[in-house]
């Protein structure tokens, strides 16, 4: 072999040269992602068939052909689109049921102080958190106190909670009450002790494995047999209790999976140290697997959000009560059996749709700042 | 040069509008083995992904033993019966046994019965110095075993070419030593390779040609000796103070 | 002094701590048994399943076994049950369907397809799926009625009535292309077996998909045809203002059914994009590198490593759609909930009926725990 033939330097760096036409740019874009095939030309073609028949109607049913004022049923009667007209007069039916008028300020101050009480426990470097950290472990009492009444404020009895408030409300609470079960649980079910891990993984996946719908009847038809005669809860409470177990056997899942990502050495660690079990677990433990948990705990409130549409069942009035009551009232009868229930989704698609990405977000920078 | 196996020509790539490869020329022999280093980001394992066509260009030809590579699918196919190539990351096969692992292409590809797949695939895995790990699964195994693994899984389809894109710069420093005298093996055996890696010593112990790449170009190329004593270029001049320094 | 060593001690800690436990729930237990016994008593209600042997005395329209008003509670429950297996079983074939083929679309390189896929998972995977129950419900209620529904080639017929299929009406000889079936299957299976051994005794590879569909769907086909049609389709006919012949879906039937699929099948499609994304392009990249077609790549390489990541999840989504079926109660199809709220309104049994609740979800649910165990046993990685 040649010394001078394998020899070669270039005398000079060759500059950046522009790729070559329909290789970037919007044509390029649209070779490589809508017509790289055949079959994805057909996919495309197909999509817009598709986009073509739903979105222009849909517009059409809920903008442009669409009734928007009016004050009953007769506004709207032989409209080819929606009947909106009844939001005006309704909609605060819709979100506070039957709550007293001259109290939803409450209502409203409650839902606008949970929002400082969230970011002071879900953002880490919120400015005075040590103070916030308490506000938000008294916030369920504040927000009870608001709600219900009392120290001054008029009471207002549970049975007046409805519409899209009891919603909320039902999830919250539920999943506010649920946290410290399900942290003994998720504790119980890795105990070593087996008394405890069987009472545990028994209550787990009794709970998990039956539809929430048994639950709420054991809420209204069972749960007074089992108390004494003369103490009767009223009917929320008892939905109250009910939910709170459901959603504490699915929290303890989460959490059993955060406790299951702290690595052994965290543990070995923490005992070389000379802390016992409790300490252990709440000032090493807990809070590493708490906050990698927050994603599940997040999920499972979404959930059990959804899920609190099923109260309807059992009687009482949330957002699909109110959806119900509108469309048998003779007012609107006949005129909103749809529009109804295209509001109710679209509320909770906007709250579950956010707290999804949001916990889709932390999942990413949780994954990351782990490895 | 109508002996090479390998040929390419005015070869351009562009990652949407970043120029990757700019106009790469290499003619690769038969029988020859090529090292090619560069900074991170250069472009080298753009260039030998090339080669068996994970990477598209977009200018220029690459023929490999007489075949072009063009859309088509059976020619893709047949370049790629012919050139094995073993990745950084091992990329073997979790859910099938190291055996399995070695006759599955075989099989699948070259229509081998089984019997005769498994006796070859020992025969490579003894090879490589593991015939006695042939029954556990690629996550039971050490990274150097695992590379080993996968340059006798390449073997096993007969290439007439193997492209290696940094085999070492994954393993802990024992480990690089068991593959790297597999590789010496091979090269000594008479395998056509093209080796992306920063083990100068490899590349002095059995390169035929050294080519130093940045920017997506060939800088400088030469014989081993040549290239490390007397680097002509700047950018050669600096990489290897870097390399060498370490 | 002996006392403090007790309890310093760390097992005696242990077994006092359960047994302080026990004997906690052992008090709760008493508590809510003496309080019911005393209400029931009260109330002058009697316990027991014997209840479960009395007359119903209700219709059930929808039912898979022999059911009238004269039978019995335990048979209406039973009915129910059925009902409630067979909406699972159909919203899992569907959503599994469906699911599929929106995981592998949302990661289709073509743009319109993966944002339309994406809308419709985002947009079914956040809303309630009672609203989406009842609002197909409403749907297929508001369909024209009876006399003008839609019909498809007047053999398939929608209307607010629900759906209305052509019937099969099994004649003599039908029973032959049931063995056709099976020899189509018994063949394929013994083809695959034979393939596989002459490919690794040859090398050779024979095409075992491909038949087998051929002879599985041909065969039975070919023999209905040769045996002079002994299956007769009893196909709806429309009358002036009712469809007469054909078997009709009811409205809940058909609303449940949708609903549980596309809100399943977005939650699946998310399983199932996770999974494959689990399989890392350096897998793609080696066995193509090895010479194998994509094809060959997605079932030996691809599909392998993808169903383990998707079983587990997969499963338990099966499991959440059996649950949710009990949703029917809502527009009253009438599941085991439903018949049971029936039941418990007649009776008054409502501990029992619970129970029965209970039960029957629980036995669902340790079966497909039961799976998953022996499942991830079999299938787990072997780690270093
Ligand atoms: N799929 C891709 N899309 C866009 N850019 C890419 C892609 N793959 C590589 N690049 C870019 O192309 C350039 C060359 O990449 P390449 O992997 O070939 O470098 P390399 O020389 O192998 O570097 P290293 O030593 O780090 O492996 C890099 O700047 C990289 O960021
Ligand atoms: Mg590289």
């Amino acid at each position: 072999m040649s010394d001078t033939a394998f020899h070669r330097r270039q005398a000079e760096m060759l500059p950046s040269r522009p790729a070559p036409a329909g290789q970037t740019g919007a044509v390029g874009w649209m070779r490589a992602n809508l017509f790289s095939s055949p079959f994805n030309i057909l996919l495309t073609l197909i999509s817009l068939f598709l986009l073509w028949s739903i979105i222009p109607p849909a517009f059409d049913w809920a903008f442009f052909d669409a009734e928007f004022v009016g004050t009953s049923r007769d506004d709207c009667v032989g409209g080819a689109g929606a009947c909106w007209a009844w939001i005006d007069q309704r909609i605060d039916q819709f979100v506070y049921g039957f709550y007293p008028a001259e109290s939803r300020w409450r209502v409203n101050l409650a839902v606008l102080l949970l929002i400082p009480a969230l970011a002071w426990v879900l953002i880490e470097k919120a400015p005075g958190a040590r103070y916030g950290r308490w506000f938000a472990l008294f916030y369920p009492v504040i927000a009870t106190l608001l709600l219900v009444g009392g120290l001054g404020l008029e009471e207002v009895t549970t049975d007046k909670f409805g519409g899209f408030m009891l919603n909320l409300v039902a999830g919250l609470a539920g999943i506010v009450l649920s946290l410290p079960i399900g942290i003994l649980l998720a504790l119980g079910r890795r105990s070593k002790l087996p008394v405890v891990r069987v009472v545990s993984v028994t209550f787990i996946e009794v709970i998990r494995g039956v539809p929430l719908i048994t639950l709420l009847f054991v809420a209204i038809v069972i749960l007074n047999l089992f108390l004494p005669q003369n103490v009767s809860l009223d009917q929320l409470a008892r939905v109250m209790i009910m939910v709170t177990l459901f959603a504490s056997a699915y929290i303890a899942e989460v959490i059993r999976g955060g406790l299951q990502a702290i690595p052994a050495g965290q543990y070995e660690a923490a005992q070389a140290m000379g802390l016992g079990y409790w300490k252990m677990m709440r000032l090493i433990i807990l809070p590493q697997a708490l906050k990698i948990s927050i994603p599940g705990i997040v999920n499972t409130f979404i959930g059990l959000f959804k899920d609190t549409t099923l109260v309807i069942i059992i009687g009482l009035f949330d957002i699909l009560g109110q959806a119900r009551l509108l469309q048998t009232n003779p007012e609107w009868i006949g005129e909103v059996d749809h529009e109804t229930y295209v509001l109710a989704s679209v509320f909770f698609f906007v709250i579950c749709f956010s707290m999804s990405r949001y916990s889709i977000g932390l999942e990413k920078r949780l994954d990351t700042s782990g490895r | 040069m109508s002996d090479s196996i390998i040929s390419i020509s005015g070869l351009n790539k562009w990652f949407g509008e970043f120029h990757v490869l700019r106009d790469i020329n290499l003619d690769v022999a038969s029988q020859e083995r090529i090292v090619i280093c560069g900074p991170s980001g250069s472009g080298k394992s753009t260039l030998i992904r090339c080669i068996n066509r994970l990477e598209e260009h977009q200018e220029g030809s690459i023929i490999v033993d007489g075949t072009e590579l063009s859309h088509d699918i059976k020619d893709i196919d047949s370049i790629r019966r012919e050139v094995g190539m073993v990745f950084q990351q091992f990329n073997l096969f979790p859910h099938l046994t190291v055996l399995e692992n070695c006759t599955l292409a075989p099989i699948w590809v070259r229509k081998l019965p089984r019997e005769e797949a498994e006796t070859q695939a020992m025969g490579y895995l003894e090879r490589v110095r593991i015939p006695d790990q042939a029954n556990k699964y690629p996550g039971q195994l050490s990274g150097g075993q695992q590379q080993r693994v996968a340059i006798a899984r390449s073997l096993c389809m007969h290439p007439k070419i193997m492209l290696f894109d940094e085999p070492t710069s994954a393993l802990d420093p024992e480990m690089i030593k068991e593959v790297l005298e597999v590789m010496v093996d091979l090269a000594q055996s008479g395998m056509t390779m093209l080796v992306v890696t920063h083990e100068m010593g490899f590349a002095s112990q059995v390169a035929d040609r050294v080519i130093f790449m940045d920017d997506g170009q060939i800088v400088e190329e030469n014989i081993p000796s040549e290239f490390f004593e007397n680097p002509r270029s700047d950018r050669t001049k600096l990489f290897l103070g870097q390399i060498l320094s370490h | 002094m002996r006392v403090q060593r007790i309890w310093t001690d760390e097992r005696a800690r242990g077994v006092i701590l359960q047994l302080l436990l026990i004997l906690a729930l052992l008090l709760v237990l008493a508590f809510i048994v003496s309080n019911t016994v005393a209400n029931l008593q009260r109330a002058g209600l009697a316990s027991g399943y014997g209840f479960l042997g009395s007359t119903a005395s209700f219709d059930i329209n929808q039912r898979l076994i022999q059911y009238d008003s004269t039978s019995t509670y335990g048979r209406a429950f039973v009915v129910g049950g059925l009902n409630t297996i067979l909406v699972a079983c159909l919203g899992i074939l569907a959503a599994t369907i469906i699911g599929f083929v929106a995981g592998v679309m949302r990661l289709s390189r073509n743009f319109f397809i993966s944002r339309i896929v994406g809308a419709y998972v985002e947009f079914t995977r956040n809303v309630p799926l009672l609203i989406q129950i009842i609002f197909w419900w409403v749907v297929i209620l508001a369909l024209p009625k009876v006399r003008d529904g839609i019909s498809f080639g007047d053999t398939l017929f929608l209307n607010n009535r629900g759906v209305r299929l052509p019937a099969p009406i099994i004649e003599d000889g039908a029973g032959i292309i049931l063995v056709a079936l099976a020899l189509g299957i018994a063949i394929t299976w013994q083809i695959a077996r034979r393939a596989r051994k002459r490919q690794d005794e040859t090398g050779q590879i024979f095409p075992v998909v491909r038949t087998g569909f051929a002879l599985i769907i041909g065969l039975p086909l070919v023999t209905y045809f040769l045996a002079g049609s002994p299956i007769d389709f009893d196909i709806p006919v429309a009358g002036k203002f009712n469809l007469k012949g054909g078997f009709n879906i009811t409205p809940e039937l058909v609303a449940l059914w949708v609903a549980l699929s596309t809100y399943t099948g977005a939650f699946i499609a998310e399983v199932v994009r996770a999974g494959i994304l689990s399989v890392g392009k350096g897998q793609t990249e080696a066995s193509g590198a090895l010479g194998l077609r994509p094809g060959l790549t997605m079932r030996k390489i691809i599909l392998p490593q993808a169903l383990r990541v998707i079983i587990p999840p997969l499963t338990s989504q099966y499991l959440n759609l059996t649950k949710n079926s009990s949703l029917a109660v809502a527009i009253g199809y009438q599941d085991i909930v439903s018949i049971g709220d029936t039941i418990m309104n007649q009776s008054g049994q409502a501990l029992e009926v619970i129970s029965i609740y209970m039960l029957f979800y629980l036995t669902i649910s340790v079966l497909t725990s039961l799976f998953m165990n022996w499942y991830n046993a079999r299938i787990a990685l072997v780690e270093r």
